[in-house]
């Protein structure tokens, strides 16, 4: 806002940012044209034999039912603990919520993995509802925890004398005061399960992810697959709009910032030992029964022969495969994140719409297009890593953008004047301003690329080339076996490869929202 | 390279001999390091790209062999056999694969049909029986597979079994059974039942399947849920359970396999085979390919490594435990008659299984 007010004339990009950010918003609309392409060149009498089949309305309950249930079901749970560990003079809030954030390290279908080695009664609606809940719930847990973190004491206690008792506060202060953020929590969630493969797959729920896996098996770029993947798109871009919509255009700002101080505390009383038991309970399910059974296999392995060599030759080409995908798409993510904060304009809104739209593209989308595209048109990138890597960019460049527009905003553009006037060119204001003072923002944004890379399967399953495997494509490939002892140490080393990053950003985001 | 083709060929089919002689030498443990060494230079090396459709270990295990023998190195891209025929065509002239070896003849029948596939020596052809073999005499029988149904007797008595797969499709059977109809062994079976009751009988059968089975990943994953007693009965091929029972014991297995027989088409007898491709770089190299896998060192690497196919080439044996062959008394449908399998997967679809 204040960049608006300012005298100056808006600070001037160089031309080759917004041609460079225009190029990304390209690439990452691949997937779309592809998929709109594949539609069109379908004969419209396949197209209908193809889409108005029993299966695809079974997708399509299946789909919905679990996108809903799982949807609503973070929100009451990532809400509840968020309010509990925030609000409430819940004994250990500290440990509390380190436990709540930590479902983020075990990925979906390593969760579903734990589980269904355990017991098969996962199997089905029931357990993929179970489990997706578990491992997604940090998604609203953590925003909205971070708001109510943030929030001025004051609207509650000024809500509270005048009159309304802890509930009414809570409905009517607390709850619409975290909307953005719980709806944000939930759209990701959404979108997630939307482009879950691996977990469904194991649990033996069939949704349009797996029945697309299903089809690129059998036919490699049939019409069939690239219906489905179509249907699947119109949904994504459905939830996006359904969000803008709820979201509204409220503003939840206050007149400046003030001086928060620790919220009064609502106490719990009677009712502790029943929260911290549903607590414990939500615990164990999410982190207990995948890392117990994780290390159970991992023991139960031992006695077999422990393959060293292929674990480390696995690891380290996951961890390249990581390195490489931060570098990428934070090098991407960069002229966007520019040009978003620095040069608004009707260009920049199309950039960012296109991002936008990237954003809801399944990743079993984004690597048929890929692999398909490259096949018949740019064949020397077909089978590459270069092309892996491209999909990891296409997939993860909001979550870079958003780290390293962050940082950019934070830039006073007066530094850059300043050095420009005292004669130095932009590429090295560039380079001797801008960006260390966005490293930070960089780095942020490289970890979640990486973390995001490491555990990612459906991409990678379809695109690595041949020789490449990754730690997740190893655990997916024992466990369509039922080998679980096999997988357990491919397993094991991708959620402590992952913690390592997670830890980072936790620590940087929580310093963050304590320094608010 | 010095050498004609054709005396190529001869030179190295001589050297073969001469380095399984060493190798048989050195098992016996006499002077091998002399043998070895004269027979070093000889081995050409080269390299080659192989698409796999077959279970990995067993490929891994057969190209270690090849390698060993030929010093050619493979490249190994694993996928399911109709991803990887469909990935060649989409390739087309520039696809990387050299040659490609896959359990469901279907696969390789996708791409004889397009004319993608290179002609095979004929005296690799000739070490199997021609029944096996590409009707265009353009890929290699390796191996077959019969389908079966499989069994926990705690749970399914053995005087409920099913006749015919044909039974799987009545509402009594409803969650009594497992199937994997997303891989490429589901579709053969498809086309049997086509075949052998007609387009209109196979779609009601296909729907009853889908009603009344339960859907699984793969043949593993139905063969663990069988045995742990999670699934009364699956549809499957033989070899898994032959597999499971040398790891495990077969007194301890908790399952059994049913073989239909009586030319039922769930009693199918499927061909696995190896082809190399026309547009293929490396076309020396994958006919030597070829040339191995129904050797009769390529077939014994196959039994070494736990794989319970029948293998086909003369002379070849399988692993003893195995029902005989002649005893399966399987339905008259060769690779020509399964085709590429498309019919199948349509079928599938319109019976709301895909």
């Amino acid at each position: 806002m204040a960049a608006r007010l300012s005298w100056r004339a808006p600070h001037r990009l160089s031309p080759a940012v917004a041609v460079a950010a225009v190029a990304v918003a390209l690439i990452t609309l691949i997937p779309v044209f592809f998929v709109i392409q594949q539609a069109m060149e379908t004969g419209s009498s396949e197209a209908t034999r193809l889409l108005f089949r029993p299966k695809v309305a079974t997708l399509l309950s299946n789909t919905v039912k679990l996108t809903l249930t799982v949807t609503i079901a973070t929100a009451a749970l990532g809400l509840a603990v968020a309010w509990l560990t925030e609000r409430t003079d819940l004994p250990g809030r500290k440990v509390w919520s380190v436990l709540a954030a930590l479902p983020i390290t075990i990925p979906a279908f390593v969760a579903s993995y734990g589980w269904v080695s355990l017991t098969t009664r996962v199997e089905g609606f029931g357990g993929a509802a179970l489990i997706l809940t578990l491992s997604h719930y940090p998604l609203v847990y953590l925003p909205v925890a971070a708001v109510l973190k943030r929030m001025d004491p004051a609207l509650e206690e000024s809500s509270r004398s005048l009159g309304h008792g802890p509930w009414q506060t809570f409905w009517r202060i607390t709850l619409p005061q975290t909307r953005p953020a719980l709806l944000g929590g939930c759209l990701l969630v959404a979108l997630h399960i939307l482009g879950e493969f691996g977990a469904f797959a194991m649990l033996r729920f069939s949704t349009f992810t797996t029945a697309i896996y299903d089809q690129y098996r059998l036919t490699f770029n049939g019409a069939a697959g690239s219906l489905l993947a179509l249907v699947l798109v119109l949904f994504c871009l459905v939830l996006l709009l359904v969000e803008r919509i709820v979201r509204g255009s409220d503003r939840y700002a206050r007149v400046g910032t003030g001086a928060a101080r620790e919220p009064r505390r609502y106490r719990l009383r009677h009712a502790t030992p029943f929260v911290l038991l549903g607590l414990t309970a939500v615990a164990i399910l999410a982190l207990g029964v995948p890392l117990g059974t994780l290390t159970y296999w991992l023991a139960e392995g031992r006695s077999a022969a422990f393959p060293a060599h292929e674990l480390v030759t696995t690891a380290l080409a996951t961890l390249k495969l990581g390195l490489g995908a931060s570098l990428v798409t934070t090098v991407m993510a960069l002229p966007i994140a520019l040009l978003a904060v620095r040069q608004r304009g009707p260009l920049t809104t199309l950039v960012e719409r296109s991002i936008y739209i990237a954003t809801a593209l399944p990743a079993i989308v984004i690597a048929l297009a890929l692999a398909v595209v490259t096949v018949h048109y740019l064949r020397p990138l077909y089978q590459t890593t270069f092309l892996l890597l491209i999909a990891y960019a296409i997939l993860f460049l909001p979550l870079a953008v958003v780290a390293v527009r962050a940082a950019i905003a934070q830039v006073p553009t007066s530094i850059e004047d300043a050095a420009r006037a005292l004669g130095q060119r932009p590429a090295l204001v560039m380079a001797r301003v801008t960006l260390p003072l966005i490293a930070p923002g960089l780095g942020a944004a490289a970890a979640l690329v990486f973390l995001s890379t490491v555990t990612e399967l459906t991409a990678t399953l379809l695109l690595a080339p041949i020789g490449t495997t990754t730690l997740a494509v190893e655990v997916w490939e024992n466990t369509t076996t039922l080998s679980y002892a096999a997988a357990a140490p491919y397993a094991a080393l991708m959620v402590a490869i992952s913690a390592l990053p997670t830890y980072l950003l936790t620590r940087r985001f929580g310093a963050l929202s304590g320094s608010h | 390279m010095v050498f004609q083709p054709g005396s190529t060929r001869l030179t190295r089919r001589l050297m073969l001999r001469a380095s399984a002689l060493a190798g048989g030498a050195a098992l016996l443990g006499g002077p091998a390091t002399f043998a070895a060494q004269s027979a070093t230079p000889t081995l050409k090396g080269g390299k080659m790209t192989l698409y796999n459709g077959q279970h990995s270990s067993t490929t891994a295990a057969i190209v270690k062999a090849f390698t060993a023998e030929t010093g050619i190195e493979v490249q190994v891209r694993d996928g399911e056999g109709p991803e990887l025929a469909n990935q060649i065509v989409a390739e087309g002239k520039g696809s990387p694969a050299d040659a490609f070896y896959t359990e469901n003849s279907p696969a390789l029948m996708l791409l004889s049909d397009k004319g993608l596939l290179a002609p095979v020596d004929k005296s690799t052809l000739a070490r199997v029986p021609e029944q096996y073999n590409s009707p265009k005499q353009d890929w290699v029988g390796v191996a077959a597979r019969s389908h079966v149904f499989l069994y926990n007797p705690a749970l399914l008595p053995e005087a409920d079994l099913p006749k015919s797969v044909m039974d799987l499709a009545q509402p009594e059977w409803k969650g009594k059974y497992g199937y994997a109809p997303a891989g490429g062994d589901f579709q053969p079976l498809v086309t049997a039942v086509i075949k052998l009751k007609g387009h209109d009988a196979a779609l009601d059968w296909a729907k009853g399947l889908e009603k009344n089975g339960e859907v699984y990943q793969g043949n593993m994953a139905i063969l663990k849920a069988v045995e742990s007693g999670q699934l009364a009965g699956g549809i499957t091929l033989h070899y898994y359970w032959y597999a499971m029972a040398r790891e495990q014991g077969a007194d301890k297995m908790k399952s059994k396999l049913h073989f239909y027989g009586h030319q039922d088409p769930g009693a199918l007898l499927v061909v696995s085979g190896a082809g190399a491709l026309k547009a293929g770089k490396n076309q020396k190299e994958a006919q030597s390919f070829l040339q191995f896998i129904v050797s009769a060192k390529g077939q014994q690497a196959l039994v070494d490594a736990g794989d319970f196919e029948y293998p086909l080439a003369e002379g070849a044996k399988g692993q003893p435990a195995l029902k005989p062959l002649d005893e399966l008394d399987p339905p008259d449908i060769g690779p020509g008659d399964l085709g590429d399998g498309k019919a199948a997967v349509e079928l599938l679809q319109d019976a709301g299984i895909l």
